[in-house]
């Protein structure tokens, strides 16, 4: 699960991670009462997306820039409405881009340094790693390739924890000293913490600034969460902003189906992840282009198969359906009694493939035969793919 | 002749009076699993009942031990839970733990992981199907199935599969059973990023296991897991292996159902272990329907028998 910048900037706070100052404004009618929490003079104002790239992002009416540096607040105010319900294109959002909802204001910095700064698992490890390079304000996959060498990594070890000398180390090694060093540990044993006890999957500041005078901050604040940690997290899941997920994605999970739209017009319907993803690939290499990730896992009741072609066919670009379950311990008639009865009452015109394989296959086929519904089944997953393909062309 | 489990192991399930565990106890023991114990925590004392089967219930895994000599654990426990139940089977000192549970949090695996360094329980999954190997009666009968695969696909054979699937290892398994190409043991190590054995924990085994000539190893999206064992394969393994990465077409960053399926930079992406399995030897199925097959053109590239 992911939050906005300013969500995690206030998580940061409470945790006693060191932002600039900053209000958020949910509407235009909260614009000045969050400037008024700052400042006066300069104000840079932020549009709130989850995604990044939002400072050489473009918006759809032709406004340039997420991130804009104001100089007065009366221009502030202005570039907030310019933002405000406005479609940020980025780098990271697709040509659709997102809508702004929430328009950030922050307390302007005089930037001495810029430094990157993550937290993440380390999956060869199985350890959380502590991520940092004196290049900061850059893609740190770009730093990762060119100047590897200015990359620090610190592992913890879940027994002990995140070790002082351990935090020492990565400062001593970004160069800092002084009042700089002792902040720098201070954010980042803060840092940890709030990563570790959220149970978050990553964090990542970048840049991490230095200022006049010794101070540490984050200027910005990317957090994700452990989707499977979230039942023992309800304040986290209270941050979800589901004007951020595409509609099909939230209604697929409130039957627990797990599903991603992606941009083609073949849509499938798999039990198994693995599966589901390998049914795609299998689509594209035949030519066809999948329309999303669907896996209705183990248990596909009659009620779970109908929500799943209900949300397949709320798709416009959907112009095929391909089923494909191996049945294990699930039952292949069920699932093509479940597969009839949707089709039948959501009145599918659209060309049906449907692969059944396992347990009870031949009842499963009968029931698909029988149905009187125009539809084709398929033996192995690759005769499955061709027909779709091939009826959808 | 087989890894991990034999025919004759000893199995307990811990969860055994929960609905999916209590479903897939009954399809382990008509598949002819031993299973010689269940725990759930107060229902100690009773007993699981199952045609002429009558299965002992104790309140821990200790004690289901101390009275039963079980050998390996299936952890049926939902995911608040489940960390402390692999736990459990491990301080309890049982040789193997397979945790079928999917959604337990990553940060409850990484401490799961570290507590269990010198341990001498070998821990498979979680989020797996579990693992199988099957006898030589009706369907495999006869045989260990330990999770919740599907016991009928199964026929007892010479090829090792491991996979971080459930439905696709099934698909690979029947495709070889089809074509008469009977397996040692499947394994399912499950789609978590952090889990407690590797492809190249099992390759290895399979490596070494007289019984097994051929090996099957399916992969997906994220993490190195599949590019660590094709290395050791290289430079290890005469073995004819194939491949199959799932996951081509998937989008970067986006968690493709398994949490461990997110492509996280360059290196882990389908395409990039495709690469790496060409170039260590590994004979690379083209689409899922291709897995059998691929291993046969491994098998005939190098003269090997697979049955």
């Amino acid at each position: 699960m992911n939050i906005h910048e300013y969500q995690a900037k206030a998580l940061f706070e409470k945790f006693g991670v060191a932002v600039p100052k900053g209000a958020a404004a949910k509407s235009p009618a909260e614009f000045e009462s969050a400037l008024a929490q700052l400042d006066d003079g300069a104000v840079v104002v932020k549009a709130q997306i989850h995604a990044g790239g939002r400072g050489k992002g473009t918006f759809t009416d032709g406004f340039k820039g997420g991130v804009k540096f104001c100089q007065t607040k009366a221009e502030a105010l202005a570039v907030a409405q310019r933002m405000f319900g406005n479609t940020l294109v980025t780098a990271q959002t697709g040509p659709a881009g997102r809508k702004v909802q929430t328009v950030y204001f922050a307390a302007p910095c005089t930037i001495e340094k810029e430094y990157y700064l993550a937290i993440l698992l380390d999956r060869v490890t199985a350890r959380p790693v502590i991520v940092a390079s004196t290049e900061g304000g850059v893609e740190i996959e770009t730093v990762a390739h060119n100047t590897p060498e200015k990359i620090f990594k610190v592992h913890i070890d879940p027994a002990v924890g995140l070790q002082g000398y351990q935090v020492r180390q990565l400062a001593f090694k970004l160069g800092l000293s002084g009042d700089c060093f002792k902040n720098a540990v201070k954010l980042i044993t803060a840092l940890f913490r709030a990563y570790w006890e959220t149970d978050a999957s990553m964090v990542e500041v970048n840049p991490l600034i230095t200022v006049p005078g010794g101070g540490v901050l984050a200027l910005d604040a990317k957090v994700a969460f452990d989707d499977n940690a979230l039942f023992r997290h309800p304040e986290i899941v209270a941050l979800r902003d589901l004007n951020e997920e595409d509609p099909k994605e939230t209604e697929a999970s409130k039957f627990e189906l797990n599903y991603i739209a992606l941009d083609g017009n073949i849509a499938c319907l798999v039990n198994g992840a693995g599966l589901a993803m390998s049914t795609m690939d299998i689509i594209k290499h035949y030519g066809g282009s999948p329309a999303n990730f669907l896996d209705v896992g183990g248990g596909a009741s009659k009620e779970q198969v109908q929500a799943a072609f209900k949300i397949i066919l709320s798709d416009p670009q959907v112009k095929g359906i391909l089923v494909n379950i191996f049945g294990g311990i699930m039952d292949c008639n069920t699932i093509a009694t479940g597969v009839v009865a949707a089709a039948r009452d959501l009145g599918l015109t659209i060309p049906l493939v449907v692969r059944l394989e396992g347990n009870n296959v031949v009842a499963g086929r009968e029931t698909l035969a029988a149905s009187g519904l125009k539809l084709e089944t398929a033996g192995s997953m690759a005769d499955a793919a061709q027909k779709i393909v091939k009826l959808v062309a | 002749m087989s890894i991990f489990v034999t025919p004759k192991t000893k199995v307990l399930i811990q969860g055994i009076t929960g609905e999916v565990g209590a479903r897939h106890t009954r399809l382990s023991l008509d598949y002819g699993t031993k299973v010689v114990a269940g725990v759930t925590p107060g229902k100690g004392g009773q007993f699981f009942e199952h045609g002429k089967h009558r299965v002992p219930i104790f309140n821990t895994v200790a004690d289901a031990l101390a009275a039963t000599g079980a050998e390996a654990s299936a952890v049926f426990v939902p995911p608040p839970f489940a960390a402390d139940a692999i736990l459990e089977g491990v301080d309890a000192g049982i040789g193997l733990v397979v945790a079928i549970t999917e959604g337990i949090p990553v940060k409850d695996m990484v401490r799961v992981k570290r507590a269990m360094i010198g341990s001498k329980t070998r821990l498979i999954g979680p989020n797996c199907p579990g693992i199988v190997t099957p006898g030589t009666g009706k369907d495999s009968k006869g045989g260990c199935r330990i999770g919740i695969a599907p016991g009928y696909i199964h026929k007892q054979g010479h090829i090792g599969v491991v996979s971080r699937s459930g439905t696709l290892t099934y698909e690979a398994v029947y495709q070889l059973t089809v074509k008469g190409l009977g397996q040692t043991t499947s394994v399912g190590i499950g789609g978590d990023p952090v889990n407690g054995t590797s492809h190249l924990d099992a390759i290895k085994l399979f490596n070494a296991d007289r019984n097994t000539w051929g090996i099957i190893m399916i992969g997906e999206i994220g993490g190195n897991a599949e590019a660590e064992a094709a290395r050791w394969i290289k430079a290890n393994c005469p073995k004819p292996v194939a491949g199959f990465i799932a996951g081509a077409t998937a989008p970067k960053g986006r968690r493709m159902g398994h949490a461990g399926a997110v492509i996280g930079g360059a290196e882990d992406t389908a395409a990039a272990k495709i690469a790496i399995f060409k170039e260590c030897g590994i004979e690379v199925a083209v689409t899922p329907s291709d897995m059998a097959d691929a291993l046969i053109r491994a098998a005939q590239a190098r003269g090997a028998k697979l049955a």
